[in-house]
């Protein structure tokens, strides 16, 4: 416990304020025009916090100010100068961030406290434990988006049974710490067993799970703060971290539902090749329609009602502002335009609304799956750009599809529906999509941004 | 032990308090929701405020400053990207 410049209570109240912030600042978060405020009081909570602590005793405040300068310039850097489209690898690093900060705290801790009694030690552990997984499960996370590891499932055999022989270890150096808690040598085999602990549950996750696993990463960088908190036995720190540790499971459990997997079924089981199910030939054979921009046009000249279901190739291509473009100019021929969007669409959760956002389409414009579904068949054109299993019937109609009973976008419920896409190569799930041979279906084959550029052309030429 | 369970009673109520805030915000917000969150879990920069103590030696100074650095990356890089995707939010017209 440190004693402060001031009495400790008005320290520990100042927390509380700072607490309550926090609080304030998510609830702010509910709605996009509370949120901007939501954020500030978060941070104005933040600076509090950090301010009372500054009248700690005997700190050495030049080596703060370099740490802190360090740090504030790099993550203004970063936040900055980020693409929105990488969004998700930013949050990826930044969790891994607070997870390794919350390693050096509690190492810090450990060796400046004289006698560590059990809770210091077993909390030492424990954040040790969690935020080291953190942070080297999130740059393998990080890497796989970067596309600078590969995306797909790697292992080698017998990994889950490394895991457990590892965690088990790990989980025997924290008893050991509580049973003699002298013993700080095993907080240094603790730490890089949980390093290695993060990389090898990691890297067998596949690409496409990784808005769960960026979700879930983001609540261990909350569980690691909140367990630091107990080491330094300091509520805010505790409360701040329950949050957040609160926030990244209710995502990864919406991930997760969207996907219809459960959460373990992501983190250790494997999709594997979908057996026995219709080979591409036998689905789409002859039955897919192709359509030029023209004949596209065409359609939205008697369509009152148009839904765009977008999907990560859209963000890929670089193809959202051609889309607000088009739906401006359909908007200004009296048509309704709304888009769909789907949980799962993009790399992290609400991906794609912020990368619809930054084209300028408004947050009103943008629906979520069950509002749009309820309403698809008075919808004249769906169209679909970059965007597959999503709107794959197949989870519907085949309860022996490997996606069967997973919530989509029932496009094909639509009068007419229009797919961008560049081939008719399968996505994720790696199975093929009967929409695309639906007597209602056409195939605008082309990269998505010059297919839309095209269309745009024709619509104003039409 | 009163203040362990004390601090256990904080960290239980407090992930209630969580689930019921964050189920209430809305997936065109999730992504500012996680970014915002991770500046919140840079909390950990008052812990490590804390261990940067004068009277300590080289290693441990060295681990605070990179605990602070850290955590400072995780605030300010947090907050500052969550206002520019907010103010990205509009609404029509």
């Amino acid at each position: 416990m440190n004693t402060f410049l001031i009495e400790a209570g008005w320290v520990n109240l100042a927390y509380v304020a700072a607490s309550v912030m926090f609080v304030l600042g998510l609830k702010g978060m509910a709605h996009p025009r509370t949120a901007v405020r939501g954020n500030l009081i978060s941070a104005w909570g933040m600076l509090l916090a950090v301010v009372v602590t500054l009248l700690a005793e005997g700190l050495s405040y030049t080596w703060i100010i370099v740490g802190a300068l360090i740090g504030a310039l790099a993550g203004a850097v970063a936040a900055l100068r980020v693409k929105m489209t990488q969004m998700p690898e930013m949050v990826a690093l930044f969790n891994g961030f607070g997870g390794l900060a919350s390693v050096l705290v509690a190492g810090t801790a450990f060796m400046i406290t004289r006698e560590p009694d059990v809770r210091m030690t077993v909390a030492t552990g424990l954040s040790g434990l969690v935020g080291a997984v953190t942070f080297t499960g999130s740059l393998v996370a990080w890497g796989k988006l970067a596309g600078v590891v590969p995306g797909r499932q790697l292992g080698f055999r017998g990994m889950r049974a490394f895991n457990a022989l590892l965690g088990l270890g790990v989980l025997g150096c924290v008893a050991w710490l509580t049973a003699d808690p002298s013993s700080t040598a095993a907080y240094w085999i603790i730490v890089p067993a949980s390093f290695v602990l993060g990389v090898t549950l990691t890297i067998p996750i596949g690409g496409a799970d990784m808005p769960v696993v960026i979700a879930l990463l983001n609540s261990y960088s909350g569980v690691a703060a909140a367990a630091t908190g107990f080491v330094l036995m300091n509520n805010v720190l505790i409360i701040a971290g329950s949050l957040v540790g609160a926030s990244g499971i209710i995502l990864s459990q919406i991930m997760c539902k969207a996907m219809n997997r459960s959460l373990s079924h992501v983190l250790f089981g494997s999709l594997g090749p979908g057996a026995d199910g219709p080979s591409a030939d036998q689905v789409y054979g002859g039955k897919v329609k192709a359509a030029g921009p023209e004949e596209v046009a065409m359609l939205f000249d008697t369509a009152r009602r148009v839904l765009i279901v977008p999907g990560y190739g859209l963000a890929v291509s670089q193809a959202q502002h051609v889309v607000r473009d088009l739906s401006n100019l359909l908007e200004a021929r009296g048509i309704t335009v709304e888009f769909g969007i789907h949980p799962v669409a993009g790399r992290m959760p609400g991906h794609m609304n912020v990368l619809l956002a930054e084209a300028d389409i408004p947050y009103d414009k943008l629906k979520e799956m069950d509002e749009v579904n309820s309403e698809i068949s008075q919808v004249d054109v769906c169209l679909v750009i970059g965007a597959n299993d999503v709107v794959n019937p197949s989870a519907r109609t085949d309860p022996q599809s490997p996606i069967a009973g997973m919530p989509i976008i029932d496009a094909d419920r639509a009068q007419t529906v229009v797919v961008v896409k560049r081939s008719l190569s399968p996505g994720f799930a790696g199975i093929p999509n009967p929409l695309f041979a639906a007597d209602n279906c056409l195939l605008m084959f082309g990269d998505g941004k010059k297919a839309l550029v095209e269309l745009v052309a024709a619509i104003k030429e039409g | 032990m009163d203040a362990l369970v004390a601090a256990i009673t904080v960290f239980v109520l407090a992930i209630f308090v969580g689930f019921e805030i964050i189920t209430k915000i809305p997936p065109t917000l999730h992504t500012p929701l996680m970014s915002g969150s991770n500046a919140i879990s840079g909390i950990t920069l008052i812990g490590a405020v804390v261990s940067t103590r004068a009277d300590n030696d080289a290693l441990a100074t060295a681990l605070a400053v990179a605990a602070v650095a850290f955590a400072m990356i995780n605030v300010v890089g947090g907050y500052l990207v969550t206002h520019r995707m907010l103010g990205m939010f509009k609404r029509k017209g």
